[in-house]
């Protein structure tokens, strides 16, 4: 299962998200994501386990921004792992998700 | 990473070596033949398809050197450098580079060391002397070309490309990244701004989590020209929307590109607003314009109309669009000629066959003892189809041996530059076809063979002139089929051997007693003993000992022969003699005694009886008289000691190796038999005139004969016989 669901402190729903978020795992992550996404709250969605990011697995974190959006919730994307960020960056997307990205200090970013 | 990308970039790595090599060829080729376009072409076409695969891979390193490669390589196509000696002898090491990356960074994962780094870096200032360095090239293009295009409408302010990407869906099922896209197109210039365009994604329930719905619109800066940026997108045109915009466009270009994507006029006309692609007031222009001269037909003109009438479609690019045509063409063409098969899995499956040959041999028996008609005629059948089967088989592993000799050409090239001497490489009998590990393993010794011959054999350039012969030097490689043999040659037309000194120096070894006059052919094959070395040896004898015993030794270990002959002045030729495959041969059985043997049933020759007046002649002399013709032969009861007195009746057969007859005696001729070879343990392994053994279909065990072995001793027995009838005081000392 590459999607555990806690709570944070907040008593927000917490999904994290561990290993891959490639082609080969995306229809899993998908499908499990959306579950949880079928239910309407406030969420988070930890990114700090995802260890590899490619087009499919972005394409996932764009249709869950997008499926909160339509159902009228808020969902935020935390602790962004570096595969995360260089695909965000890359990209140009990390203001449609507006969600603060925490630098590490010794990480020197072009940008 | 994951496994199949892993097994995507085994599949890179077996290509791009393909691809160095055909690469080599084509530059060696090139050296004959400096204004063959098609070569040229297929250079181009290796370098490109390498940097373009590496960059899907983000092998950076191969990209980045690469590119320079490809930069020189499309200034030779069009004309604008000239194929010359430098420039072959820099791209010769460059492949060697390309290769020494693809090994380190593809196949390793590493980084190189400070050697190789010095090396590229010396690559990449002598390619650069190649390289259009004035860089302005595009740009006075570009310049030359406003003033035709501006008839069409104003031109936009931005000096960057404009590059409009939508993937097809099926782009990463294809085994493609969109983003390794973007990664390698960041290695040719800088991204100033990117959008990324996701309108295309469905509802959730509707989205298939392996299909692509991303576009991009991105503003490139780079002094590459179009067709370089086009070829970045190669792989992904299938299905995909590309388009390419070079700096200062048209505006109505812009206008037919927003109107040709698939999002809205309005979504678009603000992404390249904010991106600054265009300005705001261009776009109001430009959309207003095209409202207003709305064709009145409503129908609409096709792109390659629009764009050839605009003459916005630059050469290049209709050049590129139909290489990849081509080039598609080709690879599905040679795809579906050959499979990628893994070779244990064939070995395996050769290993099946030949168990499957040893059961039909049982079934083939069994039908025959119950002596039932329709049993052993459906043995018979099946036993046809086995045949065939093996054959089959056997031939999936066979491969020409043309890929390896043609290893040679730069072998040679490199070698007679190092040494000074002007050599060429003469290569026949290519398409001649042995099995796949024979050609594995034949690689090293034929390589010291032909630096020996080019090395020792053939004479410097004024040599060869005072002696009368044309001052280039001439080396052949041929390869024939002879009985269930192949015969590969290395011939050179240099000095020959020195044979008194080779004799001189076995004596001196102790290799040849004093008073023994051997043959030429047997003192020539001296130089293949062990410490016939060079230490001490002289002039044109030196360095032709090194090594050679180990030349000798691998091809032995191949069940194979080597082979020696010269004529001073003449030149020297190598025979190497190879069995076909090491697997299953057609045999002769044969018994003696209680026991079988096999002889190989190509080298059989005919079968005769060995009358009684024979036989009493058998105990006075070695040889036979077969039709007037000396024939020495092995009692093989007596060779391999069989207990038991002779059969009433005895058999000769008559076998030939390498031009040598002789004749085998046995008691029995039992027919021929296909046989799979097992091998013998490592105990056997002294054993003379054994090379094998075999299961027969009793399930007894029967003896494979070596019998080049067998014929030379026989032969040696009677030439020594011969010599001491002549000379009978020598006597005591043979």
């Amino acid at each position: 299962m590459p999607i555990r669901s806690t709570t944070n402190k907040d008593g927000q729903s917490l999904l994290h998200i561990d290993g891959d978020m490639t082609i080969y795992t995306a229809a899993e992550i998908k499908d499990e994501l959306m579950t949880h996404m079928a239910q309407p709250c406030e969420r988070e969605i930890d990114l700090s386990e995802v260890s590899e990011m490619d087009s499919a697995g972005l394409q996932i974190l764009i249709l869950a921004k997008r499926e909160a959006e339509r159902h009228g919730t808020s969902l935020r994307l935390t602790g962004h792992s570096r595969a995360v960020l260089d695909v965000l960056d890359m990209c140009n997307l990390a203001p449609y998700f507006g969600d603060p990205v925490v630098l590490s200090c010794n990480e020197k970013k072009g940008q | 990473m994951s496994l199949d990308l892993d097994q995507a970039l085994q599949t890179y790595i077996a290509e791009a070596r393909e691809l160095l090599q055909d690469m080599e060829d084509a530059l060696l080729r090139l050296e004959v033949d400096p204004n063959d376009a098609d070569t040229i072409g297929a250079i181009f076409r290796a370098a490109h398809t390498i940097k373009g695969s590496a960059g899907l891979f983000g092998l950076d390193p191969i990209v980045s050197f690469t590119h320079i490669v490809e930069d020189v390589l499309d200034r030779v196509r069009d004309g604008d450098v000239v194929i010359e000696a430098n420039l072959i002898a820099v791209l010769l090491e460059s492949g060697d580079h390309m290769l020494h990356l693809v090994n380190v960074v593809a196949a390793q994962g590493e980084q190189l060391d400070a050697e190789a780094i010095v090396r590229e870096n010396g690559l990449r200032v002598r390619l650069q002397a190649y390289q259009d360095n004035s860089g302005m090239g595009h740009a006075v293009q570009v310049e030359e070309e406003i003033p035709l295009q501006s008839s069409g409408g104003g031109l936009v302010e931005t000096d960057n490309w404009h590059i409009s990407l939508r993937f097809g869906q099926n782009v990463m099922r294809d085994g493609m990244d969109p983003l390794s896209f973007l990664r390698y197109l960041s290695t040719l210039g800088e991204i100033v701004s990117i959008t990324t365009m996701f309108d295309a994604l469905p509802l959730a329930d509707e989205m298939d989590a392996e299909s692509c719905y991303l576009g991009f619109e991105i503003d490139f800066k780079s002094e590459a020209d179009k067709a370089t940026i086009a070829g970045v997108f190669e792989f992904a045109r299938e299905g995909s929307l590309v388009h390419i915009l070079p700096p200062h466009s048209k505006l109505t270009e812009y206008i037919e590109l927003i109107c040709l994507l698939p999002e809205s006029e309005t979504r678009l006309g603000e992404i390249l607003v904010a991106t600054g692609a265009l300005t705001q007031q261009e776009l109001e222009s430009g959309l207003s314009e095209q409202q207003t001269s709305a064709r009145p037909d409503g129908s609409t003109t096709p792109l390659g109309e629009i764009l050839v009438e605009q003459r916005s479609v630059e050469h290049e690019v209709v050049q590129a669009a139909l290489d990849k045509q081509t080039q598609s063409k080709d690879s599905k063409n040679k795809e579906s000629r050959y499979i990628r098969v893994q070779a244990d899995k064939l070995d395996e499956l050769i290993n099946m066959v030949g168990e499957l040959v040893i059961a039909g041999a049982g079934v083939s028996l069994l039908a025959q003892r119950v002596s039932d008609n329709s049993l052993q005629e459906a043995a018979s059948v099946m036993s046809g189809l086995v045949e065939e089967i093996r054959d089959g088989a056997l031939r999936l592993r066979m491969v020409p041996i043309g890929e390896t000799f043609n290893r040679f050409q730069r072998v040679v090239r490199d070698v007679g530059r190092e040494l000074g001497k002007d050599i060429e490489l003469i290569i026949t009998g290519a398409d001649t076809e042995l099995d796949k590990t024979v050609v594995e393993k034949i690689g090293d010794p034929l390589m010291h063979l032909v630096r020996n011959a080019m090395d020792h054999g053939i004479e410097s350039a004024s040599i060869r002139q005072a002696r009368g012969k044309s001052a280039k030097g001439t080396l052949r490689l041929n390869a024939y089929h002879d009985s269930g043999s192949i015969v590969i040659e290395i011939v050179d037309d240099g000095g020959g051997l020195n044979r008194d000194r080779i004799l001189q120096k076995a004596r001196d070894r102790g290799l040849i007693a004093p008073n023994v006059t051997p043959s030429d052919q047997e003192i020539y094959n001296m130089i293949f003993e062990a410490g016939f070395s060079t230490a001490e040896a002289i002039t044109n004898l030196s360095g032709r000992g090194v090594g050679m015993d180990v030349v000798k030794r691998n091809i032995t270990a191949l069940r194979g022969a080597v082979d020696l002959d010269s004529t001073v002045g003449q030149g020297t030729t190598v025979s190497i003699r190879l069995p076909l495959t090491l697997a299953i041969i057609d045999g002769f059985l044969v018994g003696v005694g209680k026991s079988s043997y096999i002889v190989p049933l190509d080298m059989v020759q005919e079968c005769i009886e060995l009358t009684e007046t024979d036989r009493q002649l058998t105990r006075e002399r070695s040889y036979l008289n077969l039709r007037g013709e000396v024939l020495p032969f092995v009692m093989l009861r007596e060779h391999f000691e069989v207990e038991g007195a002779g059969a009433r009746r005895e058999n000769v057969v008559v076998v030939t190796c390498a031009g040598q007859k002789a004749g085998l005696v046995v008691d029995e001729l039992m027919g021929e038999f296909q046989t799979v070879i097992k091998p013998l343990g490592k105990i056997f392994s002294t054993l003379r005139g054994i090379s094998g053994s075999t299961i027969l279909g009793s399930g007894e065990v029967a003896l494979i004969l070596d019998v080049p072995s067998l014929v030379q001793q026989a032969v040696n027995r009677e030439s020594q016989h011969v010599s001491t009838r002549q000379a009978p005081h020598q006597l005591s000392c043979s």
